[in-house]
């Protein structure tokens, strides 16, 4: 456990349901999604929006799934901005017609995270799940540029997309934004299902690092990030800034996690806003306690130069891959399991992209 | 490169400062982002609303800061510009 008491949160991200009208394979959140039913309802909300300002949260980011889901949209925004909070809204734009987007911005949205899934339309349909997407998404960007509010397109990169990156920085440009979001499937829920059919090419990787590249000298008015493959990586990414350092989320059944991934590592213990103020979890909480600083490190993290800068990696990569939430990073080349993640490189050469399994609830005709 | 001085600076779109309560700080919020700006940072953000110019901005800091601070504004103004939180548009 740490001696020294953590700093205030600055952001959380709330997952207001996981109800989505897109079947996305690359999707990071859970196998084991959330029903409406298990939902909080809307004055669940704006209190742990509260206790989450009280606790020093800046940044709000109201997500899911498809938060447009949630008809208590704008009333949750108008709450959070009385509260101050700065308000994003990560969305897939399916139902932001203008009046919707009227009444979000009234109620005080500052800026917009709309997911585009290619440049191809038929590609972006296809890996959407859904016919028109793409031109629903289109549709969503003007509404969201007429009502004058910041723009953000958000790209997941994967082997089926990856190679037309000069033509999504010009659909972005043409769409509006004043910021791209390039990120690089992280291999999480319904992504790791369907890492070996998402996985890129080292090739289409060099290549996307040159077409970026180009991109951001050619586009002045375009702001670009890019978030690499972490797995083609010599070190780890620093996950989160470090385990429940600078965020934590909410997920939409009310169980509040340091990282939208952490429901993962099925040792911690579960805790809910629906029973515990989110100041004792923050401060408290044994899943938020468990991988803090550097004390519950092991070698090669522990004496390692570099436990500052990346804080040993990704506690939920590091469980998913090697079974212990304590071991370094497996991307990264210090450790011992690396062995496993070149593996998945090198395997990544040889495949192809085939069909990805839909994120959809599970029914009950659905196997376990 | 410092921005011209008839520049009349204003925070993008999407971006505010505010006060935190909580941390009874000032704080610069923006897509994804906070910053907590030092008391030179306050005060110039306090005046980049579009309609002072650079220079008029200059001049009335002058009162509190000296000149190598002032040498500093332009160039805290062209760091903010780079990162897409300040407009500098000339007209």
């Amino acid at each position: 456990m740490p001696g020294a008491t953590p700093e205030p949160p600055l952001g959380m991200l709330a997952e207001l349901t996981h109800r989505c009208p897109l079947q996305c394979g690359y999707c990071s959140n859970p196998l084991e999604l959330v029903g409406r039913a298990e939902e909080l309802n809307t004055a669940q909300w704006c209190d742990v929006i509260s206790q989450a300002r009280e606790l020093g949260v800046l940044q709000l980011h109201l997500s899911g799934g498809e938060p447009l889901q949630r008809p208590d949209l704008a009333e949750i925004v108008r709450h959070a901005r009385r509260e101050d909070c700065y308000v994003n809204l990560v969305t897939s734009g399916f139902g932001l017609t203008p009046e919707r987007g009227g009444q979000l911005a009234d109620a005080g949205v500052e800026h917009v995270q709309l997911s585009l899934q290619d440049a191809d339309e038929l590609a972006a349909d296809a890996v959407a799940g859904a016919t028109g997407a793409h031109r629903r998404k289109r549709a969503a960007a003007d509404v969201i540029t007429a009502l004058g509010l910041p723009l953000t397109i958000n790209v997941v990169l994967h082997r089926g997309n990856v190679d037309r990156i000069p033509d999504i920085v010009e659909l972005a440009e043409a769409m509006g934004a004043d910021r791209l979001e390039l990120a690089h499937t992280q291999y999480y829920g319904w992504a790791l299902r369907n890492r070996v059919r998402l996985m890129p090419t080292a090739a289409q990787l060099s290549a996307a690092e040159a077409a970026v590249a180009e991109a951001r000298a050619r586009s002045s008015n375009l702001r670009i990030g890019y978030v690499p493959a972490d797995y083609h990586e010599t070190y780890p990414k620093p996950c989160m800034h470090g385990w429940a350092a600078r965020q934590l989320t909410v997920a939409p059944n009310g169980v509040a996690l340091p990282c939208p991934a952490a429901s993962v590592i099925d040792s911690l213990p579960v805790v809910n806003v629906r029973d515990t103020s989110l100041r004792s979890i923050w401060y408290e909480a044994e899943s938020f306690q468990a991988f803090r600083g550097t004390s519950w490190m092991r070698e090669p993290c522990v004496s390692c130069a570099r436990r500052q800068l990346d804080f040993g990696g990704c506690r939920c990569q590091a469980f998913q891959l090697t079974g212990d939430p304590t071991h370094a990073d497996p991307v990264c080349s210090l450790s011992p399991h690396r062995h496993l993640i070149d593996e998945l490189v090198a395997n990544a050469e040889l495949g192809q992209a085939l069909y990805l399994e839909p994120r959809r609830m599970r029914s009950a005709a659905a196997p376990r | 490169m410092n921005p011209p001085a008839d520049a009349r600076p204003r925070l993008s779109r999407g971006t505010r400062l505010s006060f935190d309560r909580v941390r009874h700080a000032h704080v610069l919020l923006y897509p994804e982002g906070v910053l907590f700006p030092n008391q030179t940072a306050i005060d110039v953000l306090r005046r980049c609303d579009g309609s002072n110019t650079v220079a008029a901005i200059a001049d009335d800091l002058r009162h509190d800061y000296r000149a190598v601070e002032l040498t500093d504004i332009a160039e805290l103004l062209t760091q903010l510009s780079a990162r897409g939180l300040l407009e500098l548009d000339s007209n």
